[in-house]
């Protein structure tokens, strides 16, 4: 369970969170919307540590996040996350992409780290792209690539920040159905989107971040049918 | 008739012998600066990389000493002053040391630039999957960077290779003295500096070479 209390984020000057409290149960979907700049995704670098926060406190399973004696490095393993930018190792093949975080990271020997990438790298249908250098893929294979990358460390956690955003329309599908797949088999998930459609549809909750308070949290159904916040009534009203 | 004294005499094969093995101390000093002055550009690059204020502050002042003064005269300079702080160093150790120095300086720039082509995001994705730092220095930013600047620091490789000639005038017989000591004898300027240019060729195009399709393969 990830428990965000009191979350505050500074950016020099800039008041990023402003007192974040939310809660992410085990096997949940959470959808997090919102315009640009609202602090979508600094929420997502909060929760594993690739940014420091200033007050409150990120428990993940317990554990916490800033915590002075917290190794981030063994914590982050539990947390997978993607990326606007899908970041492929470009000097490696596909399947050394996948399999080089469970080498070093988790320690696997080499031939266990191969096996578990080419099941992940199957899972999100890259099965046939093994050898193949990440240049020779589309944007939305490399995306997939690096859920699969992600998925190879096992989390029992996977922060999607925006994961279609750099991808060409016709490409966006392949990603949103990889992601779908993932909150069927039950995988915990915190999406920052910009996609209505797949946060209507797979999430068990949608979050609307209005410059950096979270304004409103409901399920999908609720949230969209009947938005209570003004600020998320003109956002729907834009995006729709 | 008188006999008459000969100063000069012909071009031997054991002159040939002679420009070999200064052609092989060239490389060994050459060797050693690149080897020894990557090491220590690399080290001084990732220190300009972390540390950009501090950095612009003290150690890239040093380092453009080093790049701007021509590699003659810290030659000079440094065997010269060498022995007043009491170091006694033969002409190879000082011309050694000297180019250690200027190869590091060089390295260093090309180092930090290294590290700077891979970008923050591609280094955010490889922490979140829980690389400690220096994983990621090791496994990402290494292999990544050094395809970016390998050009740059094959060429500062090659530079070295040629600015040892310098050493010479510390005394130091490397390649082009031991051209200078032949055609002294010789009178043969034109065979014998084409021989040792012929040497300097052989000593680096397989590096450049080598490097050409190095670059082919990783851009493959």
């Amino acid at each position: 369970m990830i428990e965000i209390r009191d979350l505050h984020k500074y950016f020099g000057a800039l008041h990023v969170l402003k007192g974040i409290n939310l809660d992410v149960e085990k096997g949940e979907v959470l959808s997090v919307i919102g315009a640009s700049g609202s602090g979508k995704s600094t929420l997502l670098y909060c929760i594993n540590a690739l940014e420091m926060i200033q007050q409150g406190s990120v428990l993940v399973d317990g554990t916490d996040v800033h915590g002075k004696g917290t190794n981030v490095n063994t914590l982050r393993q539990n947390l997978g996350m993607v990326f606007q930018q899908w970041n492929s190792f470009p000097h490696l093949t596909v399947l050394e992409n996948v399999a080089l975080a469970p080498r070093i990271v988790r320690g696997l020997d080499k031939a266990r780290a191969r096996e578990i990438a080419e099941q992940q790298l199957v899972h999100v249908g890259l099965g046939g792209k093994l050898n193949n250098y990440p240049s020779a893929l589309s944007g939305g294979q490399q995306q997939r690539l690096a859920i699969a990358r992600a998925l190879a460390m096992e989390p029992s956690y996977m922060l999607f920040d925006e994961a279609t955003s750099a991808l060409d329309p016709e490409l966006v599908g392949e990603v949103l159905d990889t992601m779908r797949l993932l909150a069927e088999e039950g995988m915990t998930m915190i999406c920052v989107t910009h996609e209505m459609g797949f946060a209507r549809e797979v999430s068990d909750r949608v979050a609307f971040f209005h410059q950096g308070i979270m304004e409103e949290i409901s399920p999908p159904e609720e949230l969209f049918g009947a938005p209570k916040s003004e600020h998320l009534q003109k956002f729907l009203s834009k995006v729709k | 008739m008188q006999p008459t004294a000969t100063f000069f005499s012909g071009f031997t094969l054991n002159d040939l012998w002679f420009l070999g093995e200064a052609a092989l101390k060239s490389l060994w000093i050459s060797i050693l600066a690149i080897a020894f002055g990557s090491a220590m550009g690399v080290v001084f690059g990732w220190l300009l990389s972390v540390s950009h204020r501090a950095g612009a502050l003290t150690l890239a002042p040093v380092l453009d000493v080093f790049r701007s003064v021509p590699l003659i005269i810290q030659l000079v300079l440094f065997f010269n002053f060498a022995p007043m702080i009491g170091l006694r160093l033969n002409p190879f150790e000082a011309g050694l040391i000297v180019l250690i120095v200027y190869t590091s300086a060089n390295v260093a720039t090309v180092a930090q630039a290294g590290i700077e082509a891979v970008g923050g995001p591609m280094r955010r994705a490889a922490r979140s999957l829980g690389m400690s730092y220096w994983q990621d220095m090791r496994y990402v930013v290494w292999p990544i960077g050094l395809r970016a600047v390998f050009p740059a620091w094959i060429g500062v490789a090659l530079g070295v290779m040629k600015d040892s000639a310098l050493v010479s005038v510390l005394g130091y017989v490397e390649l082009l003295k031991a051209s200078q000591i032949l055609i002294t004898r010789t009178q043969e300027t034109f065979l014998i500096l084409a021989i040792a240019g012929a040497f300097y060729f052989a000593l680096s195009y397989p590096i450049s070479h080598y490097a050409a399709r190095l670059e082919k393969r990783w851009t493959q």
